[in-house]
């Protein structure tokens, strides 16, 4: 549906070719910046998480809480959790993870670092080793090309950046909440607590650092992830670099290797911050076909129209028929 | 991040298909055969994927108060042209009361209510609560003088002589302030079926082809329902006729969503939803009939069938809000969905190699 009017606004219903950050009526803005997060190598510290926190001044959210899910005791990303480690303990052979497979042109077998080992299960004694593997995952804001956050907040506090990312102004949100349940991955979401709290009653999510991007700096996870699994860059690069990846994990064997959200034909049009797993989505607690709920609002709008004359129409025919 | 659930069973939430498989409650008859039988999911630790709103018992009630706006203001605008005075007056006040209503739970549920005037910051067609928000502000003031003006003649009595055109101007502007709140009124009871249908709660989005429809018979419902309550029985009529239209349209229209959502209609039979959907059918079917059947003929009759058809108005919206947080809240609704659509060939996910 053709809207009869057309407003300067960050919004679009679909994203260009040109980027969302042209379609959001930026010119001539910087290429597209992103994340691109090898789950292959992330090894679980969660230094991200902290250097986030502390970087981001995002206030404490439950303390001593333990989810009995793993090592993971921060549970999903939230108002005051921008980057989330997820981990799974799964029965399967190890996947990329080993080191060497890494990288396997670098050279040869690992190199010995002289750290204290230990025995992994079932390796020194008699009987036969388990299989088991630990998938670890640093969970971000998608910053989709097509964010449905940013399209159905009412006040125009959430807008496209000219890094293409999708940021909340913390002084216009009025805390409608409306952005919480569009999100199709459960990002976003309105920070509850007492009153003096940082922007409590305001939505809240990773801004991709936008403070650091302007002064040309990595954003602070990206910055502080010591095996590089969170990749900092251009979009369009990042894209590249982990098809190339993908590429060497297959070819190394490691065929449960796959890109999520680095699609741009895909439900929001692409992700800005795309990821390399190895399982399915939903076992990292992402959704497997996420789709932007705007994309759907044209025909929504169209049958909303049908049903107020509708509306109307009950109201005349109440008058006019009948005896009295 | 509190967890809101416990968390899921064992160490190994990936591969293990979904442990708590199934659970259709009530019922125990016969059940139709599901597309995919069984449907196995996986989730992380049977965490949430989607997250349901924050929104409070506020939202509902704001979302029956606009639709009885919307439907009054109708009932007022028609009563007025074919000479109904007190249907008239019952309808003008009611939606002048419940569009406060629906303000002050819309600024009332916000995270910052101070700040509730950015709202008129920007018209942005992608946001259905932008554009519901500027169809509230013309529909208020509009519906405000309306009502207002029903004091008129009161106070063009007891006015001192130099300050009687107030009243008359107020007389005056009755009418036509009465038909722009009508103009208005459509969209005000409309809009709220988009407003959640354009999220990525399970329920509410699926429910996209339903919803504009449930909302607006239900606006009809209700103000056809405060028609029977508070306008005597002689003027009453289109106030019946129009609550009747209303409850066949939304018992069809819910009928459709309850067999047209597959395992999402779920939400719409468990639980509190399940309990609230039920007795929203109930109340509008018996209000309907009761007030066809013996609205004409007795006040009472009529007072009860229209206290039920508002009652039904109140379940329906509340039922459906709470199916929708049911929905975000159990990661199978969000998943299993998706799966299906990507069996079906009409994605291919988000995923790439």
């Amino acid at each position: 549906m053709k809207l009869p009017f057309d407003l300067p606004l960050n919004q679009s219903f679909e994203a260009g070719p040109e980027g969302p950050a042209v379609d959001a009526g930026w010119t001539e803005p910087p290429s597209r910046k992103g994340f691109f997060t090898d789950t292959s190598i992330c090894i679980g510290c969660k230094a991200c998480e902290v250097a986030c926190k502390e970087w981001n001044g995002v206030p404490q959210d439950g303390i001593y809480e333990l989810l009995g899910s793993s090592y993971d005791n921060t549970g999903a990303l939230g108002a005051s959790t921008w980057r989330h480690v997820a981990f799974i303990e799964q029965r399967k052979p190890l996947g990329g993870e080993q080191t060497g497979v890494a990288e396997p042109e670098a050279g040869g077998p690992p190199v010995d670092l002289g750290m204290p080992s230990f025995s992994r299960p079932g390796e020194s004694g008699q009987g036969e080793r388990s299989d088991f593997r630990w998938l670890m995952s640093s969970d971000v804001c998608k910053h989709c090309t097509d964010a449905a956050c940013l399209d159905v907040c009412p006040t125009g506090s959430l807008f496209r950046t000219e890094f293409g990312t999708v940021v909340v102004q913390d002084d216009i949100c009025n805390g409608c909440g409306y952005c919480v349940p569009a999100c199709p991955y459960g990002v976003i979401e309105r920070r509850e607590g007492e009153p003096g709290v940082k922007n409590v009653g305001i939505a809240q999510k990773c801004t991709l650092c936008y403070d650091r991007l302007g002064a040309g700096r990595t954003p602070a996870c990206a910055q502080a992830c010591p095996t590089e699994s969170i990749q900092f860059g251009d979009v369009d690069e990042l894209r590249e670099r982990a098809r190339q990846r993908i590429r060497k994990l297959h070819d190394a064997g490691v065929t449960d290797a796959r890109l999520y959200g680095a699609d741009p034909d895909d439900g929001v049009g692409g992700a800005g911050a795309f990821f390399l797993l190895l399982d399915e989505p939903e076992v990292y607690g992402l959704p497997p076909d996420p789709v932007v709920t705007t994309r759907d609002l044209p025909a929504m709008w169209k049958r909303a129209a049908v049903a107020a004359v509708g509306l109307a129409a009950t109201a005349v025919a109440a008058f006019v028929g009948g005896r009295r | 991040m509190s967890a809101d659930r416990p968390a899921g069973v064992g160490p190994a939430p990936g591969p293990a298909p979904s442990t708590n498989g199934r659970r259709r409650r009530g019922g125990g008859g016969r059940r139709e055969q599901p597309v995919v039988p069984d449907a196995k999911f996986e989730s992380y630790y049977g965490r949430p994927v989607v997250k349901a709103s924050p929104w409070k018992p506020d939202i509902p009630t704001y979302f029956f108060a606009g639709g009885l706006a919307a439907g009054s203001s109708l009932l007022g605008a028609g009563a007025d042209l074919t000479g109904r005075p007190a249907l008239r007056r019952v309808s003008r006040v009611s939606a002048l009361a419940s569009v406060g209503v629906s303000l002050y739970t819309l600024v009332h549920d916000l995270g910052r209510p101070s700040r509730a005037l950015n709202m008129l910051r920007v018209i942005k067609p992608t946001s259905p609560m932008s554009l519901g928000t500027w169809s509230l502000t013309a529909f208020g003031p509009a519906a405000g003088v309306a009502a207002v003006a029903e004091l008129a003649p009161t106070l063009e009595r007891r006015l001192p002589e130099p300050l009687r055109w107030v009243a008359r101007l107020l007389g005056r502007s009755a009418r036509p302030a009465g038909l722009a709140a009508a103009a208005v009124a459509p969209m005000v009871g409309t809009y709220t079926g988009v407003l959640i249908a354009d999220t990525a709660t399970p329920t509410w989005h699926e429910g996209q082809r339903e919803l504009p429809y449930i909302f607006a018979a239900s606006a009809a419902t209700a103000a056809g329902g405060l028609g029977m309550i508070a306008a005597p029985v002689a003027e009453a009529g289109p106030a019946r006729r129009m609550a009747a239209i209303g409850a066949a349209v939304d018992l069809a229209a819910e009928y459709r969503m309850e067999t047209s959502l597959g395992i999402v209609a779920e939400t719409l039979h468990e639980g509190r939803a399940g309990r609230l959907m039920k007795a929203s059918k109930v109340l509008t079917a018996a209000g309907a009939v009761g007030g066809i059947v013996l609205g004409r003929r007795s006040r009472i009759a009529a007072m009860a069938s229209g206290a039920a058809l508002v009652a039904g108005s109140v379940c329906t919206k509340f039922g459906i809000f709470e199916a929708g947080q049911a929905s975000a809240h159990d990661p199978r609704y969000t998943v299993v969905p998706q799966r299906q659509r990507m069996e079906r060939g009409g994605s291919h996910g988000a995923v790439s190699t």
